[in-house]
């Protein structure tokens, strides 16, 4: 788990458990290897946002520059599980960025439990911890 | 001529961390080929294996989407800028993430159904995934069992404690002659691990009670009332509510059948078409009324329809709806059912939130005794007293109350035929014909000739007895020659 500063932590979970039962999302923006901001971004899924998250082009971009803005990087994106354990998808995997840090928190029952850190192994073929 | 590409966070890592490249090309494909050309790690995470661009990869000219371009053909002008920008996008496992894959075996074995688009791999899948219990391996319980196995559905609960009876043969197709006497949900067993091995059957071997119901309801998806008692229908009806399990329903009587699914959510339940139970013993079971061998047959497999299409999550299924099926007259018809507000289970204030005690709800609990206390010692007579009675020459008058189809298939000997419907109205002629005479009344097993009994003595007959066992006890123990039924 790269550093997370208490308050990222704190507002992912909050975040997540605001928007359950429907997925969460948002820029991870970093100083450093310090994680120092979880940025919320809007779902604009068009498959249900139950099962599926979706940032867009423009919120990407707007995730960057926000990044710009605090002199820092765009480290990664976070988003919640409703009701599923904070692994990875098939689907994550099949539309996952390489040098990221994707957090997923799970959300059971509105209640936001494990939070855990993922990475796209360069072959694309899987998750690894981290 | 070289144009600017603008390169995302994630992908600097395999451009030098270079923010921006400038390449050369002429459309949008030429440049990022020579962009992958130069900076090879880039191809897998921008192109599918397919050699598509990957559906989460932007490409802008300026502040135009190519998508809405000539895509990878747009040709570029002077100053453009490309740009490359990410759509992020994921979410939880899928269900079919999580369903269980199809061996060979199982393809070839569903290939009927793998060929439909409407159940397909994915549907087979949820089929394997499925479990649905099946209460009462009987006559409906029988054809829904054996469906379920074939079609697949991968764990199939069967609940029943009884054995089988050569009388069951008639309709309850999971059992076959040599069952006779074993236990239900043994024959049960073998005969689906014969027809589908890749099922499983998990037997309970056990009465359904308000005790156990919950506990074993809620490791399955969909529960399959084949029950043959108001008890228990109610009971299975108030645990789906309360677990919010699918109930597919169904019951059978003489030729009529019904069918419908219950205890989804917003639908109705049980309770909402029947609040209340019949009084006791207004409506016969199958082995006093009798009942159409094939007639579970279709109800049953009604049954095991819907709960395939419940596991698929197909539209189309009986909510809402309840199906009446007549045998005799070949004829369905459907009425419409809605949820009642005021259903004290399913309804907006539910006042039965537990399992209650159902024989008692049903009027068919022994209260407490007292009717037994009313009842006269010499009311009833035993099968033996009335062979000593025979043999010694007092010459009893034997009343038989039961149907005429039912004294055509055996008979006290010198028995007289007066079906319990007209017992009240031949009174007078039953007091002449017995001048003198012992009388003891008699059906199939001792209920409706309690009743009659009742009526004589009350209509001045007081030496009228009641035959304990009815004919079922003499021929058991007085005249084995004679057929049961």
């Amino acid at each position: 788990m790269p550093a997370l500063d208490a308050e990222v932590d704190a507002e992912i979970r909050r975040h997540g458990a605001e928007t359950y039962p429907n997925e969460c999302c948002g820029a991870l923006i970093a100083n450093g290897d310090t994680i120092v901001e979880a940025f919320r971004l809007p779902n604009t899924t068009v498959e249900g946002a139950r099962r599926r998250f979706m940032i867009g082009p423009d919120d990407y971009r707007m995730a960057e520059k926000r990044a710009r803005e605090r002199r820092g990087t765009l480290a990664g994106f976070y988003h919640s599980h409703p009701d599923h354990p904070a692994r990875p998808s098939g689907t994550d995997l099949a539309q996952a960025w390489p040098n990221l840090t994707y957090i997923i928190v799970a959300v059971r029952d509105g209640a936001p439990e494990e939070l855990r850190s993922w990475r796209l192994l360069e072959d694309r073929s899987g998750f690894e911890e981290v | 001529m070289a144009y600017r590409v603008l390169i995302p966070t994630p992908l600097r890592p395999y451009t030098d961390s270079k923010d921006a490249v400038e390449v050369d090309g002429t459309t949008v494909g030429e440049l990022l080929s020579a962009l992958t050309a130069r900076y090879g790690d880039l191809r897998r995470h921008l192109y599918s294996e397919e050699g598509k661009l990957r559906s989460f990869v932007n490409v802008y000219v300026n502040d135009d989407d190519i998508r809405y371009l000539e895509r990878e053909s747009t040709r570029l002008k002077d100053g453009d800028v490309v740009s490359i920008v990410p759509s992020v996008a994921g979410g939880a496992p899928v269900a079919t993430e999580t369903l269980p894959e199809l061996t060979n075996d199982e393809v070839q074995r569903y290939s009927r159904h793998l060929i439909l688009p409407e159940v397909g791999p994915e549907g087979q899948r949820k089929l394997k995934a499925g479990r649905v219990l099946c209460v009462g391996a009987g006559g409906l319980g029988s054809p829904a069992a054996l469906y379920l196995a074939a079609a697949g559905v991968g764990t199939i609960g069967v609940i029943d404690f009884d054995a089988v009876d050569v009388s069951n043969l008639q309709r309850q197709i999971l059992h076959g002659t040599p069952d006779v006497g074993r236990s239900k949900l043994q024959s049960a067993r073998e005969r689906l691990g014969a027809l589908n091995p890749h099922v499983k059957v998990e037997p309970y071997e056990t009465a359904l009670t308000s005790k156990n119901a919950l506990e074993i309801f809620k490791q399955y998806d969909i529960i399959l009332d084949g029950t043959d008692n108001f008890s228990t229908r109610y009971l299975v009806n108030d645990a789906c509510v309360i677990l919010g399990k699918p109930n597919a329903y169904g019951s059978i009587f003489r030729f009529e059948g019904q069918a419908s699914v219950f205890a989804t959510k917003g639908g109705p339940c049980y309770r909402c078409l029947y609040p209340e139970p019949p009084p006791p013993g207004l409506v016969p079971s199958c082995a006093e009324g009798g009942v159409l061998g094939v007639l579970p047959g279709v109800i049953g497999t009604i049954q095991a329809t819907e709960s395939i299409k419940l596991l698929l999550g197909a539209p189309g299924t009986l909510i809402g709806r309840l199906l009446l099926y007549d045998a005799w007259g070949m004829r369905f018809r459907e009425l419409k059912l809605r949820r009642d507000q005021d259903c004290p289970v399913c309804g907006d204030k539910p006042t039965v939130r537990e399992l209650i005690d159902y024989d008692q709800f049903c009027g068919v609990a022994p209260a407490a005794s007292a009717p037994a206390a009313a009842v006269p010692q010499d009311f009833e007579i035993t099968v033996l007293d009335l062979k000593r009675a025979i043999d010694s020459g007092r010459n009893p008058f034997i009343l038989d109350v039961r149907e005429p189809q039912e004294y055509q298939i055996n008979r006290i000997p010198g028995s007289v035929l007066i079906p319990l419907g007209h017992v009240g109205s031949r009174v007078a002629e039953i007091t002449a014909a017995a001048e003198g005479r012992p009388i003891v009344v008699q059906c199939k097993m001792g209920g409706r000739s309690a009743k009659a009994t009742q009526l004589l003595r009350q209509q001045g007959l007081e030496r009228a007895q009641n035959l304990k066992g009815g004919i079922l006890a003499w021929i058991d123990q007085v005249d084995p020659k004679q057929p049961k039924y």
